[in-house]
């Protein structure tokens, strides 16, 4: 299990989705997580791997994805692309009306549970 | 051919799409797949049940009549014309009227409340700018063609195009918009208070008073980037939820104001936020000309009151004040965090929107709608503000937002 700061955000395939949010395409535009390869090994991941992360918040279950190219966050930072998933371990009320979508403590472990469809995480 | 479309997706609203058929020229991939064919809801529903639109506007009219404090949420992905109606159905219920804003942009109207702002046009960042700034925003993904278009590569009348530009590109993780960069900045989460103040430091003439090390980055590093800002001729700084959605939201926002306020006592600055949605602007200044506000409006006692973290949807939702909610042209149970869609699942909740998305499966009454910018026309507000009339392409049998709010209206009025 290792500490982490949580950023979430829009990407491409995210916003190609965002009116389709009940395919699969959507599902698999947001239910996953990058992070460092540093961290990766770490936690004895591979790229479609699963991983449970959780804080104060709520918990929810992730692909691993490894990032393209040089993109990937560096150590300790995961990166979520905004959406139902992201939204169980984000969204601190700090008076101001809007949310900490982003820069969330949680901690990561690897998982075998199941990661859920987007019906069943907001039906949960 | 139809020529000067607008496109219905991100706040860039590009207006320069031409359409032969169902090809559009221009459009970026994102808008590429907002207007491609895709699944709608086909039919008014009531728990789940096919029912004609006049019982399901009237089962709508009778769920926010009843209620005692309705929250009438989205609105960024309609025309100003059918915020209007939303505005006065909220004022004539007694209820809350939020928007997109107020989990995106709103720290950037509050901060612009208590500092202003200096604003320009995308106009500007086309024409003038030599050094453009993108903090906490990632473009290449969020706002696509932002880059050719208005800021990196753009041609205007007095640049010639990426050459001419010093791109600065400021985040806690490498994105794809870092390789537009001139200069790539990493900085840690939820320090952009502190690297905003340190650079204001450097720029009013105070680098003694910063220490060695400033939110990941070194003090040369922080002097290096202040100069980069100095030299600018017109300099333009764009940010993004990377600034408001971290520990000190409006504060942050602030802070940027400020810097951008000490930068134009030595030369000529403005600053824009890369606002999402194509019209999620209108949805903050259409009930700001309405009741005064923009945003976290309630008319519980006969006349607008403003108060973020109070009357902002997700904060009203969780502390259980709304009893009833009606969504138009958004999709919070998509976008909420956890807790304030638990309370969504408990409420009856009423939808407006073209597509099925996450608040169809726990809507009440849905009732769809056609596509802005695509089957319906309407105003409205691009990212810097500029007011655009948004084009209808494609027939359709579906009704407008405008037709729907104003049956609505009259329902609950009558």
């Amino acid at each position: 299990m290792i500490e982490v700061v949580v950023i979430t955000g829009r990407t491409t395939d995210q916003g190609m989705t965002i009116d389709e949010k009940l395919s699969e395409a959507y599902m698999k535009a947001v239910s996953f997580c990058e992070m460092n390869e540093k961290d990766m090994e770490k936690l004895g991941v591979k790229d479609g791997d699963r991983v449970l992360i959780k804080n104060e918040l709520g918990e929810v279950v992730l692909y691993v994805k490894k990032p393209e190219m040089d993109l990937q966050p560096p150590e300790g930072i995961v990166f979520i692309p905004m959406g139902p998933y992201a939204n169980r371990i984000v969204g601190i009320l700090n008076g101001s009306g809007t949310p900490q979508y982003k820069g969330v403590k949680a901690t990561v472990e690897k998982t075998d549970r199941a990661v859920l469809s987007v019906e069943e995480i907001i039906m949960e | 051919m139809i020529k000067d479309v607008v496109c219905t997706f991100c706040g860039n609203a590009c207006d320069d799409i031409e359409f032969e058929g169902d090809y559009g020229r221009n459009l970026c991939p994102v808008g590429e797949a907002k207007f491609a064919r895709k699944e709608r809801i086909k039919t008014p529903m009531i728990n789940g049940k096919e029912v004609s639109y006049d019982e399901a506007i009237e089962k709508a009219a009778e769920i926010l009549k009843s209620s005692k404090r309705p929250l009438l949420y989205g609105w960024s992905s309609t025309v100003n014309e059918a915020i209007r109606l939303g505005v006065i159905i909220a004022e004539k219920l007694g209820g809350i009227y939020d928007q997109c804003s107020s989990v995106c942009h709103a720290p950037t109207t509050l901060a612009m409340i208590e500092q202003g702002i200096v604003g320009g046009t995308l106009g500007q960042a086309k024409n003038r700018a030599d050094v453009v700034v993108f903090w906490g925003c990632n473009p290449v993904e969020a706002h696509p063609r932002h880059p050719t278009r208005y800021s990196v590569m753009a041609r205007g009348f007095l640049t010639r195009g990426r050459s001419d530009r010093r791109v600065i590109v400021v985040d806690v993780r490498k994105t794809p918009t870092a390789y537009l960069a001139t200069d790539f900045y990493m900085i840690k989460p939820n320090s952009d208070f502190a690297i905003f103040t340190a650079l204001r430091s450097i720029v009013n003439g105070h680098e003694e008073a910063v220490p060695d090390r400033v939110g990941g980055l070194k003090k040369e590093e922080l002097i290096e980037l202040a100069k980069t800002l100095e030299s600018a001729k017109y300099g333009l700084v764009f940010f993004g939820l990377g600034v408001t959605h971290t520990r000190g939201h409006e504060r942050n926002v602030e802070a940027v104001i400020k810097l951008v306020q000490d930068l134009n006592k030595k030369t000529r600055y403005i600053l824009q936020p890369m606002r999402g949605h194509f019209n999620v602007v209108g949805s903050g200044e259409v009930p700001a000309w309405e009741v005064g506000f923009e945003y976290a409006i309630d008319f519980s006692r006969g006349y607008a009151r403003f108060s973020p973290g109070e009357f902002t949807a997700v904060e009203a939702l969780i502390r259980g004040d709304c009893d009833a909610a009606m969504i138009v042209a958004s999709d919070p149970v998509a976008h909420f965090p956890k807790k304030a869609v638990e309370r969504l699942k408990k409420i009856p909740v009423i939808q407006i929107d073209p597509h099925p998305n996450l608040t169809t499966k726990i809507a009440d009454v849905v009732i769809p709608t056609a596509i802005v910018g695509i089957e319906a026309e309407g105003t409205i507000y691009r990212m810097d503000g500029v007011p655009l009339r948004v084009k209808k392409i494609k027939d359709t049998n579906y009704p407008t937002d405008v037709e729907i709010m104003e049956k609505l209206l009259e329902k609950i009025v009558r």
